[in-house]
Formats: C-alpha cells, sequence, structure tokens
C-alpha cells in the first residue's frame, strides 16, 4: 500500500520538479529562479521524506532536517542579494 | 488503515507541488507566481511529514518530523516574505490585468 502510494508520489514529485528546473533554466526574471530554486529544494525535501516512508530508514529523517534549512538559509541570502542589488 | 491514511496523505502532498509547479509555469507576474509557489513549502510539505510520521512509530523520528515541519512553518514565511519584499522594490512589471497596485507610489518615491 504505502509502496504503490510512494511510487506515485515519487511521480508527482519529479514531475514537478523538471517543472521547475525547466523554470529555473528558462526564467523571465531573476527572483523566479530564486522561487524556482527554492520550490524545487523543498521538492527534494518532500522526496527524501517519501523515501523514509517507503523505506522506513530513520537516518533520512536527518537529512530532511538539514535540507530544509538550508533551503531557508540559501533562499534567505539570495533574496538579500537580489534586493540590494536592484535598489 | 494507518497505512491507507498515510499513502493518501503521501500522494496528496506530492500532487499539491506538482499542481504548484503547473501554477508556477502558468501564472501571469512575479507575485502571483510565487503566491503558487509557497504553498507546497508548508502545505504540501506538511502532508508528506505527516504521512511520513504516520510510517515511523517511534518516538525519536515523530520528534524529528515535527521539529521540521515546525521550523518550515516558521521560515517559510519569512523566506517568502523576503523574496516578495526583494520583488517590490526592484520594480518588476505586474501582470496586465491587475488594477490595483498600492505600492506603485511607495515605490517611485523610493529612488
Amino acid at each position: 500500500m504505502v509502496e504503490m502510494a510512494t511510487t506515485v508520489a515519487f511521480t508527482f514529485l519529479s514531475v514537478a520538479s523538471l517543472l521547475f528546473v525547466y523554470r529555473v533554466v528558462i526564467s523571465p526574471t531573476l527572483a523566479d529562479r530564486i522561487i524556482a530554486l527554492d520550490a524545487l529544494l523543498l521538492s527534494v525535501v518532500g522526496g527524501v521524506a517519501v523515501h523514509a516512508a517507503r523505506t522506513g530508514e530513520a537516518a533520512y529523517l536527518d537529512v530532511i532536517v538539514v535540507a530544509a534549512l538550508l533551503a531557508f538559509l540559501g533562499t534567505a541570502l539570495v533574496a538579500r542579494f537580489v534586493g540590494r542589488r536592484d535598489r | 488503515m494507518i497505512e491507507l491514511t498515510a499513502s493518501v496523505l503521501l500522494v496528496l502532498g506530492a500532487a499539491l507541488t506538482l499542481l504548484a509547479a503547473v501554477g508556477f509555469l502558468r501564472f501571469p507576474d512575479v507575485l502571483t507566481r510565487m503566491h503558487a509557489a509557497t504553498k507546497p513549502a508548508t502545505a504540501g510539505l506538511l502532508l508528506i511529514l505527516t504521512g511520513t510520521a504516520l510510517v515511523h512509530s517511534g518516538a525519536v523520528q515523530v520528534a524529528k518530523l515535527a521539529l521540521v515541519a515546525l521550523l518550515q512553518f516558521i521560515t517559510a514565511p519569512v523566506g517568502a516574505h523576503l523574496i516578495g519584499r526583494a520583488v517590490f522594490w526592484s520594480r518588476s512589471p505586474l501582470a496586465e490585468r491587475t488594477h490595483l497596485d498600492d505600492g506603485s507610489r511607495s515605490r517611485s518615491g523610493r529612488t
């Protein structure tokens, strides 16, 4: 049951990640790239969580904590950078 | 029963992320795209984390997942606010259908 659900979830997350990557590569503004990168990182975090649910491996949970925090740190830093540069 | 609930939650969270990606490609300007892209940051991730927490039964594991959810609920609005602020001050063009731009005066007053 969980196996099948995680396969479906992986499919959804992969397609979402591909769309976000497309938006990072072909993007109208710099801000779009930041938002897309942030969303891409969070879908990766979601993917790790789904994998943790699939395998029942507890070690992946630490990865989720670190990745979620790094996603915020990166977004905050780059957003500051963009705000300063465009002003 | 628990497995079924966990499966539904995992699929729902992933589907929300996919919907956000589609919205992100289709919406007309940066702020509306941000509106679409920041939904899975809290709601989608919370659904996935809840599903994972249902599969993992240990107290430590569930505590770690709750920690991620808590941190995400604190940091996601802050990050979105920072991006929105940068977009606002960089005077990125709004969609043509936008009728009301309350920020236009304060933006043009500042050099």
